[in-house]
This record gives C-alpha cells, sequence and structure tokens, in this order.
C-alpha cells in the first residue's frame, strides 16, 4: 500500500513576504505587549505595532538592523537573545516571538524556558530540518544538505542548533511546556499531514505549564 | 538662522547640598516654533563645556552651535516640527549663574564661595525654566556624556514631565578613571599660582592650569584610532625633531591650541564645580539599585554609545539599559559604530540623526 500523497491545502496569507509572519500576526492579539527575539529591522514588529495596536520591543544583535529598527520607530536594543532575557522581570509580556532563529541560539533549552518566565505565551517558528528534502539531500549526497530552508555550509551556519517538528515535540513534553496551537508550513501552504516529513516550518504557540 | 541667547532670573532655588541660590538665572536659546499644545517641546542638554547655543550662527560671536549638525531644519531635532531649547547649566560661564557671578551680599564673584552644585540641581534649573515656558511635558530630553546624565536625571526626577529621554555616550555614576581625570584637570588649575584660591577674576586668570586641564580632557574624547588619523607621528612646521621642548609634533601643537582656545570661553572655577557635579552624580545613590532607580521613570528611551568611547564606555551605557529592561521600560539600545571616540557624538551625527529623527517620529505620534 502506498502512502498517500496528502492533498495540498489552500495557501496561507503572506505578511511581509512571509507566511509565518501571517500565522504571527494572526495569533497576536490587539493591544497587547510583545518582545521579538532576533526581530532583524523590525518589520514584524511596526506591523504589529500598526496593525494590532502592540507595544512592540525587540532585541537584535546586528547594529546595522538595530539602527534601521530604530530609525523605523520600533523600541529594539541590541543585544544577545541567549542573555538577553536574564534582566526582564517575570511575566513582563505577553508573547515573546523567536521567529527562525532557535536553531540559531547556544542554549535553546534555557532561552526556551527564559522565554515562558518573561512572557506569558511563546511563539516560535522554526524551519524543520526532518522536511523530506533534507533527507533526501543528506541520504544521497552524504553531505550536509544545503536547501533553500538551510542555504548555508555547514562550515558558516549560523544553524547551530538544527531540529526537526518531532524534536520540538519532544522537548516541549519534557519541559512540560503547553502546546496551545500549531502550524506546519510548506511553500506558504498549511500541511496537515505529516508534519516532520513534509513542512518546511513549524509555528507554535506554547504556555507555561501553569498557565 | 541667527540666534540670540536670552536669560531668565529666579528669585531663588533650592541645591542639594541644603543651601538655596538667590537670584539665579539661566541663559538659553530656542529654536523653532512651540505649537498650541505646547505637546513639541524638546530639551537639548550639553556636555560638560557646552552651553546654551547650540545650534543656528550666535548673533554675538557669528559661530555656530555645538549641535548645528543634529539642531535645524530637516535635521535629526527637526526645528520644522520640534520646539527645542538648550539652556547653559546651573554653575557654568555663559550666562547662567556660576562661580563667576556676582554674589548679590558681597558685590564680589562668588569665587570659591559658590555653593557646591549637583547634576539634580542643574536639572532642578532647567525645569524652572520648563515651567516658566508653561511646557507641561516635554517630548523628549536629550544630550551626551553630562548632557545625557541630565537626561537621565530629568527621566528619574520628574517622570510625569518627559515623554522621552536619549542619553548619549553616557553613564549614570563616574567609574573611578572617570573622575581620575577629572581630578587631574582640577589639579592643574589649583596648581596655577594665578589661580589664587579661586580669587582671580580681578586679576590674571589660571590659563596655565586651564589650558592644561583641557588638554587632559581633549585626549579622553578622542580614540586611539582618530589621533593616530589625526596626527600620527607628523612633525609641526619642521623637517626633523628641534632637540628642545617647543612643539615637534602635531599633536602637541593641535593640544597647546586647544588649550589657549578654552582659556579664553571658559572660566576655571566653573571647570573646578561642573567637574565635580559630575564626580558626584549616582543616579543608584539613595536607591539601592539602578533598576530601583529607575522605578519611577515613564518615558520612553533611546540610548547610544560609541564603539571607540573609552571615556564614557559601551558598558556603561549597557548597565542603563539592562535596569530599564529590569523595570520592563520601553528602550531602544545601539552602539554605533565610530572612531572618533567620545567626540563622535558631536561630530559623526549621520547615523546617530537617524536613530533619533525615527525615535522622536514615533514618541511625537503615539503622543498625539
Amino acid at each position: 500500500m502506498t502512502a498517500q500523497i496528502p492533498k495540498p491545502q489552500a495557501f496561507v496569507r503572506e505578511l511581509l513576504g512571509r507566511s509565518d509572519y501571517a500565522i504571527i500576526g494572526e495569533i497576536v492579539e490587539p493591544g497587547t505587549k510583545v518582545l521579538d527575539l532576533g526581530c532583524g529591522d523590525g518589520d514584524l514588529l511596526q506591523w504589529l505595532a500598526e496593525n494590532k495596536g502592540v507595544d512592540a520591543r525587540g532585541v537584535e544583535i546586528a547594529s546595522a538592523k538595530v539602527q534601521r529598527a530604530i530609525a523605523r520607530g520600533v523600541s529594539v536594543y541590541q543585544g544577545d537573545i541567549d542573555e538577553g532575557l536574564a534582566d526582564y522581570p517575570d511575566g513582563a509580556f505577553d508573547y515573546i516571538i523567536l521567529s527562525q532563529t532557535l536553531q540559531e541560539t547556544h542554549h535553546p533549552q534555557k532561552v526556551l524556558r527564559e522565554m515562558l518566565r518573561v512572557g506569558r505565551r511563546a511563539i516560535v517558528a522554526f524551519p524543520n530540518f526532518g522536511h523530506w528534502r533534507m533527507r533526501v539531500a543528506l541520504l544521497l549526497g552524504g553531505r550536509a544538505p544545503i536547501t533553500t530552508l538551510f542555504p548555508h555550509s555547514w562550515y558558516d551556519s549560523p544553524n547551530i542548533h538544527i531540529l526537526t517538528v518531532q524534536d520540538f515535540e519532544e522537548l516541549v513534553e519534557l519541559e512540560g511546556i503547553r502546546v496551545e496551537r500549531r502550524y506546519f508550513l510548506s511553500g506558504g501552504r498549511k500541511v496537515n499531514l505529516r508534519p516532520n516529513l513534509l513542512a518546511e516550518t513549524a509555528v507554535y504557540l506554547v504556555s507555561g505549564a501553569t498557565l | 538662522m541667527i540666534v540670540e541667547s536670552n536669560v531668565v532670573r529666579f528669585d531663588c532655588m533650592p541645591l542639594d547640598n541644603g543651601a538655596t541660590l538667590a537670584p539665579v538665572e539661566t541663559a538659553y536659546e530656542t529654536y523653532g516654533e512651540l505649537n498650541a499644545r505646547k505637546s513639541n517641546a524638546i530639551l537639548i542638554l550639553h556636555a560638560f563645556s557646552g552651553d546654551a547655543h547650540a545650534a543656528g550662527i550666535s548673533h554675538e560671536t557669528g559661530k555656530p552651535g555645538w549641535w548645528d549638525n543634529m539642531v535645524g531644519p530637516g535635521k535629526a531635532f527637526d526645528t520644522n516640527r520640534y520646539f527645542v531649547i538648550c539652556a547653559n547649566v546651573l554653575g557654568g560661564c555663559r550666562g547662567s549663574t556660576g562661580p563667576s557671578s556676582v554674589n548679590p551680599a558681597t558685590g564680589c564673584p562668588y569665587a570659591m564661595t559658590f555653593p557646591v552644585i549637583t547634576i539634580g540641581d542643574m536639572v532642578r534649573l532647567q525645569k524652572m525654566l520648563i515651567d516658566w515656558f508653561g511646557i507641561e511635558r516635554l517630548l523628549s530630553v536629550s544630550g551626551g556624556s553630562m548632557g545625557g546624565m541630565q537626561a537621565l536625571e530629568w527621566a528619574v526626577s520628574y517622570p510625569d514631565r518627559v515623554k522621552s529621554a536619549i542619553p548619549i555616550a553616557c553613564t549614570t555614576r563616574h567609574s573611578a578613571q572617570q573622575i581620575a581625570f577629572n581630578e587631574v584637570g582640577r589639579q592643574a588649575i589649583m596648581a596655577d599660582p594665578d589661580w589664587s584660591g579661586g580669587n582671580y577674576y580681578a586679576q590674571r586668570p589660571p590659563a596655565r592650569g586651564l589650558a592644561v586641564a583641557r588638554m587632559v580632557g581633549h585626549i579622553t574624547y578622542m580614540s586611539d584610532d582618530s589621533m593616530r588619523e589625526k596626527f600620527g607621528r607628523r612633525l609641526r612646521g619642521k623637517e626633523n625633531f628641534g632637540y628642545a621642548f617647543d612643539v615637534d609634533f602635531e599633536v602637541e601643537s593641535y593640544l597647546r591650541y586647544r588649550g589657549s582656545e578654552f582659556v579664553n570661553r571658559f572660566d576655571a572655577n566653573s571647570y573646578l564645580y561642573i567637574t565635580k557635579a559630575m564626580d558626584y552624580f549616582d543616579l543608584v545613590n539613595g536607591h539601592g539599585s539602578l533598576a530601583a532607580a529607575f522605578e519611577a521613570a515613564r518615558a520612553r528611551f533611546l540610548v547610544i554609545s560609541f564603539s571607540s568611547d573609552w571615556l564614557y564606555p559601551s558598558y556603561q551605557s549597557q548597565e542603563i539599559v539592562r535596569a530599564l529592561r529590569a523595570r520592563n521600560c520601553d528602550v531602544a539600545y545601539v552602539e554605533l559604530q565610530s572612531n572618533y571616540g567620545h567626540d563622535a557624538f558631536l561630530v559623526d551625527v549621520a547615523e546617530q540623526t537617524d536613530l533619533i529623527r525615527g525615535f522622536l517620529a514615533s514618541t511625537y505620534e503615539k503622543a498625539q
């Protein structure tokens, strides 16, 4: 019996050219307080501030991106995600966003815990290393895969903690973190079946066990 | 833009050391127009040797203001949009009451009988000026170095009177190194026989001491890179060493020029009083921690530091940012790359301009 290839789902509306942003833009409730870790030049934060009346803050390590963010009026500070959360009081934000950055942190587990200490909820979007293209590239190529999702050579990749959907599921269970919503995306479409194999990007809305 | 300084006189003001100063005057300049709601006012705070003349061409001296590249039509502090005020600090010698002012009780200059003042006192006088303007709430307070300290003091002491603060290249308290450089400057002045215990106003001022103090200051304002670039080991007007102790190197010539020029525009006793106020400044004092000090702060903050500033290193700005984060205050921060050392906030303004323009615009929009 051959595995049935699932029918592609409807396209996800893009936000600022990204479908994970569209999901995040959907999740975030109006008038809330949001911290975006690794916010780049603050485009998502600016959108959230203008369209959802969000109190938007960000952290970014690259000076040029921080400058662009501040110049567009977003409150971003230059700093390291791995240490940047430590100063905040508990529950300082409604949402902490970590978009396409978890795999770049030195201590993802600690970052996740800190996110749920400082934020009531966390939104984590990450590229799925379990996607079939990655598996095929490794299996047939025998080298660290280079794909559109992971475009870097192993030696200059910022992705130091690559993970799959399954890996993330196991981590949140281990940590006693509650998954409120999960979204899987591939080529701008929602993926409902076998996300570990078919999703390019995963977006999770999670909260601490106590919530 | 030709500008004139004005002076406001107040009957008296209390000081942190318990004394009262009566009367007290503050010199100020303004640029742009105050709107009907008085919601577009920005107070610019000058650094140690600055004055009220921040922008435009002085009617009196014909010289541009010390932050003319930042304040004016279309500039970072856009005077087409905002009403910008800058006042000479208490203890200064450029129109505001200071040790060179005449003590009405004696008819002589205060000299060393002038009370020891603090950054808090300077800010209190500025607040009296803002009250005098009838401005309920400033859109922003901003300055570099000592100006940044005043911006922080404003945000902590008068939290309901400032919507935003932009402290640049500054600290919440001087380190031992910063106090040390100030002490060298003070000792240079006081070691000059012409200082005469501060009573030199009727005679020759301590020009040599003040010039040496300024030379030390200038070294701390530059960086190793900027000095190498500007002077290197180039000789001044000669091919070979003079084998004497007149000027050989360009850098010597520059420092001597800066020192002697400073003597013409600055009072040695003001140097003593203002550097002391900077050394005393300690936002943590009386609060236990910096985060506790910021408890009352309500302003949005934009904190800026410069990579080559070794006098006010970035770690000091980062301490401010961390404390503000601990209070969950709205804070933006970036370390700008520059070779100009501490002087960067005065001279390397392109990137600083983009940051401040965007920050002010969003603060102004939120406030409307």
